[in-house]
């Protein structure tokens, strides 16, 4: 019995290493992530907003295209995406709205003071359970919801061009003729 | 030629490092003279030989010559020398060839400083720092070889990473690598002592400094890092969870259990096992660390060039490495054997505490780093889980470690009085308790923990203070009694006092952070911004060229009360090779406060954003590091480890070593 608490440490590195074999499998692919709620409408939600302006409410966004962005001030892949947002919002065409993932209302104010905000509209979900119920791995994280309210697409990780390109832009086409 | 002749002598290191690793073990086997000398001789040879490579290289360097295909990409010749001379190990190349050649010095260090050794334990040692240098040196020649020229020669080269020209971060890789280097001689001396299937407390003796030394280095290395993000990043975070800083950070905290648990072999002959587990985890922590950054596995401001041969040849090495040492500490460590008894109440149960909570924050930001990268290997992106996560798993784990660090010094070996130990630190709660309230009054109570934070601090550093008033029976005997007494005190004493009272120093300016003030303004020349009772008067901005760059400069007048205080001058800029903007933030400290003001964006009409922070008692959390790493350094001056102590020490009765 003893002999197999000093195995303990081999063994959890075999476990580690195994992981890394894993992650340093050649051509895996990012946007392979399905969610369980692809096609399934969009969990309902109701949020408190930023100081001074409205919360958001899923029921009240209703009947468009959107986007619902996961950020917070403290991940710094979102300051990756931010300037892809930005750019994104630039013309006002497209629907986005932020969820601040745990995160202090004043610094996600503060966030949004520094490097601009994209958003129609953002909403505190400091407890993480509006995240949980749209079974967000981390932030940030990007959701396209249609018109009846289904979740059509997830994005795990930072949006990069590319994939608002590749990806993003077409969905929403296709979306808003529908 | 030069630049041949290094790629030669890397070679011909690689060989002798195989000679190193295999004829001394078979010599301490036999019991063979020779072949254990071998071991020394061939350390010496490897660390002569890879400076020669480690300076052809730097030549290559400083003479600007773009036929190295090293050189040409990553520097310039328009580069300020300094960057010339970083830039060395500023690339993954350069910097895995500063690795073997901080190892191959630590080799060399056993070889010729470790007369006191006994030989077979010197010569498996130094077998088992050959096969590290096998390792990386067929890493460095096999998929990273800094020595490949091109053809034809390009004109000028590449440029560095803008980011990367800066002296604080010019030292950082060094450091870093001196603490990450220097746990591989505890590794070496673990697995030695797994082979030879002998743990006692000389050997503690022999390990510890070589443990110290690696801890201060990598505690500057640290805070070096730290401070640059400070400065640079232009928004006035010191720590972001980052992997790659994890990954320096989680080697410092089992390093810091394998010094304290270290003291527990040598004084009381117990945890013997687990010492030599924490000495191995600290160094394949280490390893990983160097695996997270160069494999591709993860992006960060940090990360090296990708490539996947690299990512799977250091796989390979963890593996063999690791799941080599720790194979052969499963069979054998079952045999080491325990030492002294002792109740869960005294030294060595704080000890033990202080360890258990070290290593399970190890634990804890061993499983934030990974859990994103989990998610990578499942085939899903970088994520991050930040500051929520560690916040509420790191920082109560802390809690206890500080306020046990007090208390364990005043306990006595085998079995303590804990109630003794409180009432004696009664005036350290008192002081605790007067920061909070004070703290509470001052800030209207929020946020409390910043608060608690304060009065924790208090509680470390008079706590400490007490312990050593304690030892000089100061106020309870005479003064001349006192200083008698505090004159010898052995130095590793008060080398423990001066890093608990770091720790006090970093705890407060961590704590502190949470009260800083934030001003963020789009301000036109003549505009004026109030931060923190001082008022900001932005002059404007001016065009300035530098050797490789174009900056916007402003000018930013302080006052306080209409009282000059400093003129602040905040740049930002750009790098038209590499089209990239820094920004190089104007601070003005005054050790009890810092005023950070950095330079954003210009907008069509002339104006700038300025981003302006007060933040008190920071430079605090780098001076605490400092201090640590004093403290350390203090201690390992002390005179039972100087050359030949450790000796004589075996003979206690003919030669009793002084001052113990």
């Amino acid at each position: 019995m003893r002999r197999l608490l000093y195995l303990l440490p081999v063994v959890l590195f075999v476990a580690v290493a195994a992981y890394f074999v894993l992650a340093l499998r050649p051509g895996r692919d990012p946007q392979l992530l399905p969610s369980a709620l692809i096609n399934k409408p969009a969990p309902s939600f109701a949020l408190a907003g930023l100081s001074g302006s409205d919360g958001l409410r899923l029921d009240a966004l209703k009947g468009q295209v959107m986007l619902v962005n996961f950020f917070a001030s403290w991940c710094e892949p979102c300051r990756d995406e931010h300037s892809v947002l930005m750019q994104l919002a630039k013309d006002g065409q497209i629907a986005l709205y932020g969820i601040a993932y745990k995160d202090k209302p004043e610094d996600a104010q503060q966030f949004l003071k520094r490097l601009g905000d994209p958003y129609r509209g953002i909403g505190l979900d400091e407890s993480g359970r509006t995240a949980i119920d749209f079974g967000v791995y981390g932030v940030p994280e990007t959701y396209v919801i249609d018109k009846e309210g289904r979740i059509r697409l997830r994005h795990v990780g930072p949006l990069t061009e590319a994939d608002v390109a590749r990806e993003l832009l077409p969905l929403l086409k296709e979306l808003a003729h529908s | 030629m030069i630049i041949e002749l290094g790629h030669f002598a890397l070679i011909l290191a690689l060989c002798l490092a195989l000679l190193q690793a295999t004829l001394p073990l078979r010599g301490a086997a036999r019991g063979h003279a020779g072949l254990m000398t071998v071991g020394q001789t061939a350390a010496v040879a490897q660390f002569v030989l890879i400076t020669v490579a480690f300076a052809a290289l730097m030549n290559a360097y400083v003479e600007s010559d773009f036929s190295v295909a090293n050189v040409f990409e990553n520097s310039h010749s328009l580069k300020p020398m300094l960057y010339k001379v970083t830039g060395v190990w500023s690339n993954h190349e350069g910097s895995m060839l500063l690795w073997v050649f901080i190892l191959s010095l630590f080799g060399a260090a056993v070889a010729l400083f470790g007369d006191n050794l006994p030989p077979a334990l010197r010569a498996r040692v130094l077998a088992v720092q050959g096969m590290i240098g096998v390792g990386f040196l067929a890493f460095i020649l096999f998929t990273s070889n800094p020595f490949l020229r091109v053809h034809p020669a390009p004109l000028d080269g590449q440029g560095m990473n803008p980011i990367l020209q800066d002296p604080g971060l010019a030292f950082h890789p060094p450091f870093l690598y001196l603490g990450y280097v220097g746990f591989s001689v505890a590794f070496s001396f673990a697995v030695a002592a797994l082979i030879e299937g002998r743990v006692d407390a000389a050997w503690a003796r022999w390990v510890r400094p070589w443990t110290l030394a690696a801890w201060c280095a990598l505690t500057i290395g640290i805070a070096m890092g730290s401070w640059w993000a400070y400065y640079t990043l232009g928004w006035g975070g010191w720590w972001f969870w980052d992997p790659v800083e994890n990954a320096s950070f989680m080697p410092w905290l089992v390093g810091t259990a394998l010094l304290h648990s270290a003291i527990v072999v040598e004084k009381r002959d117990a945890l013997k096992s687990w010492t030599i587990l924490l000495a191995i985890v600290t160094f394949s922590l280490s390893l990983i660390g160097t695996f997270l950054v160069r494999s591709g596995v993860l992006t960060s401001v940090h990360a090296f060039a990708v490539d996947p041969a690299r990512g799977a040849f250091i796989l390979l090495l963890l593996v063999v490495a690791i799941g080599g040492s720790l194979t052969l500490y499963a069979i054998r460590a079952p045999s080491l054997g325990g030492g002294g008894l002792f109740a869960p109440i005294s030294r060595e149960g704080a000890l033990v505490l202080n360890n258990v909570l070290l290593a399970t924050a190890a634990a804890t930001v061993f499983l934030g780093t990974l859990y994103p990268l989990f998610l990578d290997a499942v085939g899903g992106p970088k994520v991050s889980v930040g500051f929520p996560f560690f916040n509420r798993t790191f920082v109560p784990l802390m809690v206890p470690v500080l306020i046990a660090v007090v208390a364990g010094p005043l306990l006595a070996w085998k079995r303590g009085d804990l109630l003794g130990a409180l009432q004696r630190l009664w005036v350290a709660f008192a002081a605790a308790l007067a920061v909070v309230l004070i703290g509470l009054y001052l800030s209207g109570f929020t946020p409390i923990l910043a608060v608690l934070g304060l009065g924790l601090a208090a509680w470390v550093a008079v706590g400490t203070l007490t312990e050593w008033a304690e030892r000089v029976k100061l106020f309870r005997a005479s003064a001349g009694e006192t200083w008698r007494r505090a004159r010898n005190l052995p130095r590793s004493s008060y080398g423990m006092t001066l890093a608990h009272l770091g720790l006090a120093v970093s705890v407060a300016g961590i704590a502190a952070s949470a009260f800083e003030v934030e001003r963020i303004e789009l301000l036109h020349p003549g505009d004026n911004l109030d931060l923190a009772g001082y008022q900001l008067h932005f002059d404007g901005t001016e065009k300035i060229e530098g050797p490789n760059f174009a900056a916007d400069r402003a000018t930013i007048e302080v006052t306080r009360n209409g009282a000059p205080i400093a003129v602040l001058h905040p740049e930002r800029r750009f790098f038209a090779l590499q089209q990239m903007t820094t920004s190089l933030t104007a601070i003005r400290t005054t050790f009890m406060s810092d005023l950070y003001v950095a330079l954003g964006d210009p907008d069509e009409t002339g104006g700038s954003t300025i981003r302006a922070y007060w933040k008190p008692l920071v430079p605090w959390i780098w001076i605490g590091a400092v201090i640590m790493a004093a403290g350390g350094v203090l201690s390992l001056l002390d005179r039972r480890w100087r050359v030949g102590v450790a000796a004589r020490r075996r003979l206690p009765a003919a030669h009793p070593a002084p001052g113990e």
